[in-house]
Order: C-alpha cells, then sequence, then structure tokens
C-alpha cells in the first residue's frame, strides 16, 4: 500500500522512465568474482519498445531481474520513473514491482489453481485495489486479449497462446511504466508467437513501454529500438525504425 | 483495507485447502483428533473428580468419622468356636469425646442393626439406626415429611421411627406413610417422618479407600430406618450372633459409629488429633477407626491435580503430534508451490503477504480441526457417560483451552513453513520447476 498512492511518480524532464546510470552486478561464486553487468548506462523513454538481445551469458537474465526490481544492482544507480530504486529493501521492492512492472515470462506463470480473471487479479490484489474495481478491470483487460469469453477457465484449459495472453493482461494490469516480456514466444508455436507479437504492437502503438528480452532477430525486428548485450556490457544498439 | 484483504487472503487459502481436500482432511485429523483428546480426557478427569468430590462432601467435611471396626486379631481367631466377642466403640467414649473435647459442637452416636420391616404383608430388609434427634446436622440425608426424632422421644423411649424414602416406595405403595405402624423384630413403630434416603456410594467409597477391613455394612439392606437411641438399645440389645460354617460367633458392640462435627474446618484435623489420643489411651484393640472427608476431599483434589496433569500431558501429546503433522505438510506444500510464490511475489507480494497466505492456511486447518475436534471431544464424554458409566463434565474453560492450544499449534506449527516460503528468493522459485 505504501508505493500504491504515488501513480504520479516525477518523470524526469525528458520523459525518461528508466534511467541506469554505470549499474555494476557481481556475482561471488566461491572466491571469484563473475561480474554479470559491467558499467551499463541505459536511458528508455515512455513509449519506447526496446528489445534486449544477446547470448546466453552475455547478462540478459540478470539485466531482466534488475529492470524487474527481482534484484538489486551492487553499484550504479537505477531510477525507475525518476525514483532510485537501486538501494531499496525487499518490501519496497516488492511494491514498486507490484505497481510499475508488468512481468511476460517465457513459461507463462500463471497461477494453476486460479480461473483467467483471478490471475488477471493478482497483481491488483497485492496493491490493496477493491474486488470489485479489480474483477470489472480484469474483464476488460480479458477482453483485450480476446480472451473475453474465457474469464473462468483455468490455465490448464488454454492453449499455450491463450495463456500467454492471460499473462499480458495480467501485466498490464495494474497500469505499470514498463512491461517487461521475458522471451514472450518463446514457449509457443510460430502462429501464437505471431499472435503475441501483434498484441505486443498494438501495446506499443498505445503508448505502452516495451521491454522485451530474447535472442531471436525476427521479434527484435519487431521492436523500435535494439541492444545487444556482451559479456555484461552493452555491444551495441540502433534503431529499426 | 486490512479487513479486506484478511478476507480475500482467506477465501484464497480455502480455496487451495480445497483443492487438496484429502490431504487437507488428513492434516486437520491431527488436529481433530487432538483436540478432541483433549476435551474428553478433561472432562472424565473432572467428571470423577467432581463425583469424588460430591461424595466426600456429602459425609460432611467438617466431620470426623469414627467407626468400630473388628480388630484384626479377632479376626485371627475368630471362625472356631462359640466365641463372645466385645470390642467397638461405647456410649463411654461418645461421653468422653463429649467432656473433653472443647471444639466439638455435635456429637452422634449410631447404633446399627440390620432388621426386616412390615407393613402389612410386605417385607423388606432395612438397617435400623438408632441415633439422637440432632442427626440431620450431621448427615447429609434431609427430612422430606413429618418430623425427626426428639428429645422426647429419646428420652421416653418412643417406638417412632423415620423411613427414608426408598422404602416408602417398597412398603408404602398408596398409603401415606405418616402414621402407619411399621414392624420391625417384634414390635410395632409409628412412622413419624421421611427423610431422603442416604447415598449408598458415599458411606462406602472412603472405607474402600482406607482398604480398612470395616466391618460389611449389611449390604442387601432395601433402606434405613431410624429410630431413637434409647429405644434401640433396648429393644435390639448389644449382641448379635453369626452363623458361620464352623460355629457360631457373637458379638457384643454398643455403637457402631460416632460422629464428631466441629466448629470450622481448621478445627477438624486437630480435633482429629485429640480424638486420636483419646481413642488410644482407652481401647487397648484396634478395633475403631477415624475417618476424615476433609482430609480425604483434599488427598482427592491433590490427586485430581496429578491425574489431570497425567491425562492432559497425554492429550496434548497427540496435539503436538498433530502440530508437528500440520508443519510436515505445510513444509511439503510450500515447496511444491514455490513457483506459485515466485510468480506472486513478481506480481508484487510482500514477504508479509506470502507468510500471511501460509499462514492463514495454516490457521484455518487448525481452527476447522480445532472446531470439530471440540464437536467430537463433546461427544466422546456422552458416550463414556451413557455405556462406560463414568461421570463426565464437560466445562467451558475445557473448550476455551484446547481451542486457544490448536490456534496456538496453527501459529507455532505454521509460522516456520509460512517464513520459509516468503524468504525464497523471488528469482530462484521463477525458475523452479
Amino acid at each position: 500500500m505504501e508505493q500504491s498512492s504515488d501513480k504520479t511518480l516525477e518523470f524526469t524532464g525528458d520523459g525518461s522512465i528508466l534511467v541506469f546510470e554505470k549499474l555494476c552486478k557481481n556475482y561471488q561464486l566461491g572466491a571469484v568474482v563473475l561480474k554479470a553487468l559491467r558499467e551499463i548506462d541505459l536511458v528508455v523513454k515512455k513509449g519506447d519498445y526496446l528489445a534486449i538481445m544477446g547470448p546466453s551469458g552475455s547478462g540478459k537474465s540478470t539485466l531482466l531481474n534488475i529492470i524487474g526490481c527481482l534484484d538489486r544492482p551492487t553499484d550504479g544507480k537505477y531510477y525507475l520513473g525518476g525514483q532510485d530504486v537501486s538501494q531499496l529493501d525487499d518490501n519496497q521492492l516488492s511494491s514498486i514491482r507490484g505497481r510499475h512492472v508488468g512481468f511476460v515470462f517465457q513459461s507463462f506463470n500463471l497461477i494453476a489453481q486460479l480461473n483467467v480473471l483471478e490471475n488477471i487479479e493478482v497483481p491488483m490484489f497485492y496493491q490493496g485495489i477493491p474486488e470489485h474495481q479489480s474483477a470489472a478491470k480484469a474483464k476488460e483487460l480479458a477482453d483485450l486479449v480476446g480472451l473475453g469469453d474465457r474469464i473462468l477457465h483455468r490455465p490448464s484449459e488454454l492453449s499455450g497462446g491463450q495463456q500467454q495472453r492471460v499473462a499480458i493482461a495480467r501485466a498490464l494490469a495494474n497500469d505499470p511504466l514498463i512491461v517487461l516480456a521475458d522471451e514472450p514466444t518463446g514457449n509457443l508455436d510460430s502462429q501464437s508467437g505471431k499472435d503475441i507479437l501483434n498484441i505486443l504492437d498494438r501495446l506499443h502503438e498505445q503508448g505502452k513501454t516495451l521491454i522485451i528480452i530474447t535472442h531471436d532477430e525476427a521479434i527484435a525486428q519487431h521492436s523500435q529500438r535494439e541492444i545487444r548485450l556482451l559479456d555484461g556490457q552493452i555491444q551495441k544498439q540502433w534503431y529499426n525504425r | 483495507m486490512f479487513l479486506y484483504k484478511v478476507k480475500r487472503t482467506l477465501k484464497l487459502g480455502i480455496k487451495s485447502l480445497w483443492l487438496h481436500r484429502l490431504r487437507s482432511t488428513l492434516t486437520a485429523l491431527g488436529i481433530i483428533f487432538g483436540v478432541a483428546s483433549v476435551i474428553a480426557m478433561l472432562a472424565i478427569g473432572e467428571g470423577a473428580s467432581r463425583d469424588a468430590q460430591e461424595q466426600i462432601a456429602r459425609l460432611g467435611s467438617l466431620n470426623i468419622i469414627v467407626k468400630t471396626v473388628q480388630p484384626p486379631e479377632d479376626q485371627r481367631a475368630s471362625g472356631q468356636q462359640q466365641v463372645l466377642q466385645e470390642y467397638g466403640l461405647t456410649y463411654k467414649d461418645a461421653e468422653r469425646f463429649r467432656n473433653s473435647i472443647p471444639n466439638v459442637q455435635v456429637i452422634v452416636p449410631i447404633r446399627r442393626v440390620a432388621q426386616q420391616a412390615w407393613y402389612r404383608n410386605r417385607k423388606v430388609p432395612i438397617e435400623v439406626i438408632g441415633t439422637v434427634p440432632w442427626h440431620l446436622e450431621t448427615s447429609p440425608i434431609h427430612l422430606v415429611m413429618g418430623r425427626f426424632l426428639t428429645i422426647y422421644d429419646m428420652d421416653y423411649k418412643q417406638d417412632v421411627c423415620i423411613i427414608d424414602e426408598k422404602i416408602v416406595n417398597d412398603l408404602f405403595a398408596f398409603d401415606d406413610p405418616v402414621g402407619q405402624p411399621v414392624k420391625i423384630g417384634r414390635d410395632y413403630y409409628n412412622v413419624v417422618g421421611i427423610v431422603s434416603p442416604q447415598p449408598v456410594a458415599s458411606a462406602a467409597s472412603p472405607e474402600k479407600q482406607q482398604n480398612s477391613p470395616g466391618k460389611k455394612q449389611s449390604g442387601t439392606n432395601a433402606g434405613n430406618i431410624y429410630l431413637p437411641l434409647t429405644t434401640v438399645k433396648d429393644r435390639f440389645g448389644e449382641m448379635s450372633i453369626q452363623g458361620s460354617s464352623t460355629g457360631r460367633r457373637i458379638e457384643k458392640v454398643e455403637l457402631q459409629e460416632i460422629i464428631v462435627k466441629v466448629a470450622n474446618a481448621d478445627l477438624v484435623l486437630p480435633t482429629r488429633d485429640i480424638l486420636q489420643t483419646l481413642l488410644e489411651l482407652s481401647h487397648k484393640k484396634a478395633d475403631y477407626q477415624i475417618t476424615v472427608p476433609l482430609e480425604l476431599l483434599q488427598q482427592a483434589k491433590h490427586t485430581q491435580a496429578i491425574f489431570s496433569i497425567v491425562l492432559g500431558s497425554i492429550a496434548a501429546i497427540s496435539l503436538l503430534v498433530g502440530g508437528i503433522g500440520i508443519m510436515n505438510i505445510m513444509l511439503a506444500t510450500v515447496s511444491e508451490r514455490t513457483r506459485e510464490i515466485g510468480i506472486r511475489r513478481a506480481l508484487g507480494a510482500r514477504k508479509k503477504d506470502i507468510i500471511f497466505q501460509f499462514l492463514s492456511e495454516t490457521l484455518l486447518l487448525t481452527f476447522a480441526g480445532g472446531i470439530l475436534g471440540i464437536i467430537l471431544g463433546s461427544t466422546i464424554p456422552f458416550f463414556v457417560t451413557h455405556f462406560g458409566n463414568m461421570p463426565t463434565v464437560i466445562t467451558g474453560s475445557s473448550l476455551l483451552l484446547s481451542f486457544g492450544i490448536s490456534g496456538a499449534v496453527g501459529v507455532a506449527f505454521g509460522l516456520y513453513p509460512a517464513y520459509r516460503a516468503a524468504n525464497m528468493d523471488p528469482i530462484e522459485s521463477l525458475r523452479h520447476e
């Protein structure tokens, strides 16, 4: 509840939503220090559609965890919506990611015992949104991803593509600052994958800020801007359009 | 807002418990039986203690009861020939008690004779109790109709009797007993009053507890008939003849019982000691036995306390086992739902949300188990009373206690699994399969 009231997080003047300043992440593996991220500088603006690419071991997952506030950087600053979130405690981070980050996972990660509607409601529940409001919103979001007629189905009764659409609806539940998708089409057949990418494109057109993490160049092509990571550093970045 | 969250978390808990109905039921069974056994054991213990205490209290907690018993050496000698045995309490003892003990309020000498009573053509075996007008002050019986004995009855050895209600039913089916003549032995006595029956168990139980070789008090009599002591002395004498296989035995006993009542509870034990000394001086043989209901009461309470602790501990152990069962299942549940925990954490659940979620599941289990256990535990004493002929008392405090314990078990054994769940690394648990 502490964080949910400050809907109007200050944006830095130029509309930057996400700012990394010399962001580092080290892992202590026994006596060896593994430098997963080395001094990354990055700015993501509102409405950006960013794809982060890179081979395995390049630091993609680490970056994803930090962007998603699941992990804290060892060094450097991370501003999300103008707020320095790099050294917040676990409680505050939980609230921030619930409020400002929408996750879309490769393996959907829906909660098996909840139906579609309830799954979409989960993030709103943790923000303390009353049931009647969250139910209405969840329904709206289910309609948005084309599952308005399946709201009472369990995830096990849905196809992979449908499950991923539920996950996207869930990611949008709290109107997050960024939607963070980790290989969103990795577990899908090509048609379902295309559908998902179309939905993401549509979200981009509606002004959502999207960050996709992938190793698939074809998917990255959908984005507006691509970043290639290698050995914990940004090797290169470019704009597609 | 908080309440709303509680409500939804509980709803969620019910949902996940319902999803694993069998598992939840089996887990709750541990608590159900634990709580039920606590309640049942306490009820049985409490019932037994109340029963014993009531019986002892009926003897009168201010009373000191001195009884005639057959001295042990006589028992050995008995059964050979026709012997005259003279033993037991005497009128002199009663006199001596009255003269030498200052604290005494009331002294009731009692003479008992086994006899048969006739009314018209009906006959019942009874016990004649020769006593004094102030008998009621030391006895649990009370007057139901008519009057009790008077000084006049005593002084002039009147042929009157007071019968107890048990005999009323046996002898006087349709007549009003008061004023009717009853034949006891060779003579007729007019019924002047009716008293409530003497609780039989009360007289017998302290004797059993003391393991005395006490004389059997005509076990099969239908009830008691109270006569003036003086009348009994005149009419029935002090001799009694008992036939046995080897010969006849003649006993001479003046009084079967002397009840001494003191003014307050503090005087009971000192007076008992004085009585003991007095009797030791005047009686060479150990032909008497002193019973102090108050002392018995204290012993019974003490025994009861130990009894309760033992029963309670046994029940508590079963509750503990139930609690461990719950913890075991919850730990399994937590590790089974690692991924769900990771998802929830990613979607904004704080550690305390996770703790709350799992704790509420445990508490739901234990409270449901507690309620079912109370229901089960309340029916067990009923069956014990009904089929086992044992008194049971379910006290409100035992219900509260066991319910409280089950709640405490829920918190104690639910906290650790919930804590484990909350402290999982969200990144790790998201990867968990």
